[in-house]
């Protein structure tokens, strides 16, 4: 609590402006004073929702990735497939590289995001939170542009619109479980501030990092 | 908020990308790595105006293929049928879904569009040195971020289609080499919109006094 009260500074990662955060009231959000880039929000104070919302998102997304998706029946034949079976047969019917994309986009990129927040979740119940979620962190920054679920999704929607002209399609259990999910991610993003987390990791050279002015938080002593 | 316009780099210091821990590094042209997270430090992101030109000239060229060729190869007892991204819209606009119809053209030929002459569009003003509209310019690039993975769209579509229509020898469809094209624009804006520094917009302000309204 003491940190929140503190006001770190912080420069505006669109325009490098130098600014403190005043203390936000509940579900307030701070922008930069100079591009208008969102810099803060004050998520909700108790930390165990974004747990149960992340354990709850991790089963869906099993079951999201084993049931089939949906059924195509055409005159007493049918198939049925999984989102991992759209990577696999753009790569068997020619077209190898874009079938890594999709397995990426719609697969791996969603789950090790998952993971990350999963891992983070529990790291900053420690107290002080372990270093080795600094570089989830990381790893979270970069995952978050190329997960892309909800666009899978919509492809779904579209293909399906445009396969039932010719045949009879049925939607699976799988599908309810990525529509589940589609809608967990962001609530999940809601709940779970990565900055507040950030602030209690211990350094690497051992320290808990005092969240004050610039000038303090100045770089590691080794270098 | 304060008043006081000071950037981190005019007060030395640099701003982690993934961690936001401001730190001051001892070298400012060659600022290491992040003491905290691990990330690289960059004040300004190394050669972001020449990579971002790169990408946005390469995902250009592959713009043409990607709408001229066909995305899906349809195989029925007719007969094999090709399907452009554009004749792919007009089959959902005849099937009487023209939300639908209109959501693939934004999100597959307008999107992708848009996005390479906003980049360019940056990037001539930042080297241009434009001090005007930087705000609506940086909102300009937020809004290139967020939407920029709505073009995968099509390239998902594609997938779905191939791996359910396999009923061989009735109905089967495989991938055309548009696809492929096509992907590669989105991941070549994505990485362009990715590796340009939105702080370069705001740099030539720094010689005038600013304005804040």
């Amino acid at each position: 609590m003491r940190d929140r009260l503190l006001a770190p500074a912080l420069a505006c990662p669109d325009c490098d402006l130098l600014q403190r955060l005043p203390v936000l009231p509940p579900r307030g959000r701070a922008a930069c004073a100079r591009c208008g880039c969102i810099l803060a929000r004050q998520t909700t104070s108790s930390s165990d929702w974004p747990l149960a919302l992340a354990l709850a998102a991790a089963i869906l997304f099993v079951i999201a990735n084993t049931l089939p998706l949906m059924d195509l029946s055409v005159v007493g034949r049918s198939t049925s497939t999984t989102i991992a079976g759209g990577a696999s047969e753009m790569w068997l019917r020619g077209d190898p590289v874009t079938g890594v994309l999709v397995a990426f986009c719609a697969v791996l990129a969603p789950a090790g995001y998952l993971l990350c927040v999963l891992a983070l979740l529990v790291a900053a119940r420690c107290s002080p939170a372990p270093a080795w979620a600094a570089y989830l962190i990381r790893w979270l920054r970069r995952l978050q542009a190329w997960s892309m679920l909800e666009v899978m999704l919509l492809g779904i929607l579209v293909a399906l619109m445009k396969i039932a002209q010719t045949a009879t399609v049925e939607t699976g259990l799988g599908m309810l479980a990525l529509g589940t999910l589609v809608i967990l991610y962001p609530a999940i993003l809601q709940k779970f501030n990565v900055h507040e987390i950030a602030r209690k990791i211990v350094w690497t050279n051992g320290a808990t990092p005092r969240a004050q002015g610039p000038h303090d938080r100045t770089s590691d002593p080794a270098q | 908020m304060t008043a006081a316009t000071v950037t981190a780099r005019s007060a030395r210091l640099v701003s982690c990308r993934s961690c936001r821990l401001l730190s001051r590094p001892a070298s400012f042209e060659r600022a290491g790595f992040c003491p905290r997270c691990g990330d690289r430090l960059d004040v300004r992101r190394h050669g972001s105006i020449q990579n971002t030109w790169a990408l946005v000239v390469a995902a250009a060229v592959c713009y043409l293929p990607a709408n001229a060729l066909p995305v899906l190869n349809t195989t029925t007892l007719a007969g094999t049928e090709g399907d452009t991204i554009l004749s792919g819209v007009a089959i959902l606009y005849r099937s009487g879904s023209w939300p639908l119809a209109l959501l693939v053209l934004i999100a597959s030929v307008m999107i992708p569009l848009g996005k390479l002459m906003s980049l360019a569009y940056l990037l001539v003003t930042v080297q241009r040195g434009s001090v005007q509209g930087a705000r609506d310019r940086t909102r300009l690039y937020r809004m290139l971020v967020l939407i920029g993975r709505w073009s995968m769209l099509d390239v998902f579509v594609c997938a779905v289609s191939v791996s359910l229509v396999q009923l061989q020898p009735l109905m089967s469809v495989t991938p055309g080499p548009g696809v492929f094209f096509f992907a590669s624009v989105v991941v070549l804006t994505m990485l362009a919109a990715e590796g340009f520094d939105p702080r370069l917009i705001w740099d030539s302000q720094e010689k005038q006094p600013i304005r804040h309204g």
